[in-house]
């Protein structure tokens, strides 16, 4: 006989066994339909497991550091620009050594080094990893979907005038577009151009145009008149 | 200047970011990419082999990973260097200016000498 623990068909239809009626009643179960687990799914749990019956780490270690990545670590890099908007001294340095400015306002990129790489009216800057996902994470948090896509990856490197338009952003034959390769141990940030209207404007509020599209460069910050 | 040199910014500021002890090439040094295909783990993308560029930056000395890859410790260190190739010249078809560039990490023993030809 099969075991019915591994037969997430068969656990389906006995979850269903009992009588729900979902159009009334609110507390009815949610319908997950998520299926079964990848078998990488299955294997990080395995390796979990054992490194918590080791005492090496701890669930609560492993829930906290996806809660940072995902409320922490993404609005990272638009504090970091922010600052150099404001601070050309701080700008110079972000330029110089990335890691060493972070670290500056107390951001430790990890094993992560930086190239900042400024946008200016001449020169438009763009970033990639053709050979996989290569990504600042440390300051901007998970890649987007369409940076992994091999869409992206492979397109804007040969056509990225063409790829840039389909994200809204036009660039004069006279700007120069440079795309960064991000293919080995450095990861990169753009610094984009600082829009007119933001005079006087505080880091936080500058802060909220520096969206994580206008960092890796398929998009320039703009101020929206209400 | 020749096609296959698109212009580096003299640096500005010192341009390692790990120390990188006996490199060969400097800044603004003309290179090819060695046009070769050996299997195995490799950081260098096929579409750039064989191809002409200058050396914007030297980024420091890294673990090999060539070696990485294999469980290996990637010693010893290779120095990696940031190189800016013009669009045109990689992509004959390219549809947009002469002065587009890409820029990306290649290992040293990737890269080859070429006659300097700047004044």
């Amino acid at each position: 006989m099969s075991n019915p623990s591994f037969d997430y068909y068969a656990q389906q239809k006995h979850g269903h066994a009992h009588e729900h009626d979902h159009a009334r009643d609110k507390h009815a179960a949610i319908e997950t339909r998520e299926g079964p687990p990848s078998e990488y799914e299955i294997m990080s749990r395995a390796m979990q497991e054992l490194l918590e019956e080791k005492d090496l780490i701890t669930a609560d270690q492993v829930r906290q550091k996806m809660e940072r990545f995902e409320e922490e670590l993404p609005y990272r890099g638009s504090k970091v620009v922010a600052r150099a908007w404001t601070d050309p001294e701080f700008k110079q340095r972000l330029l110089e050594d990335g890691k060493a400015a972070c670290a500056e306002m107390g951001i430790d990129l990890e094993a992560d080094r930086l190239i900042a790489v400024e946008n200016t009216p001449a020169v438009h800057n763009v970033i990639v990893c053709t050979l996989c996902s290569c990504y600042p994470r440390s300051l901007l948090g998970m890649p987007p979907t369409w940076y992994k896509s091999s869409n992206y990856r492979s397109r804007v490197v040969f056509e990225p005038r063409a790829v840039l338009k389909e994200f809204g952003t036009e660039l004069a034959e006279d700007v120069t577009v440079r795309v960064h390769d991000s293919n080995a141990d450095m990861r990169y940030l753009v610094i984009p151009m600082r829009p007119e209207g933001t005079d006087g404007w505080s880091e936080e509020q500058l802060s909220e145009i520096l969206t994580r599209d206008t960092l890796v460069g398929v998009t320039t910050p703009g101020v929206t008149r209400k | 200047m020749t096609s296959a040199s698109p212009p580096v910014a003299k640096p500005r500021y010192p341009s390692t970011y790990n120390p990188a002890p006996g490199h060969r090439f400097n800044v603004g040094d003309r290179i090819a990419i060695r046009r070769t295909f050996p299997p195995g783990h490799r950081r260098t993308p096929f579409y750039i082999r064989g191809k002409q560029g200058v050396i914007e930056r030297i980024c420091g000395a890294f673990a090999n990973p060539e070696e990485l890859a294999y469980g290996f410790d990637g010693e010893p260190k290779k120095v990696l260097y940031r190189v800016r190739f013009l669009q045109k010249h990689v992509w004959p078809d390219y549809n947009g200016p002469q002065h587009d560039t890409i820029d990306m990490e290649i290992f040293e023993h990737w890269l080859e000498p070429l006659p300097d030809t700047r004044n």
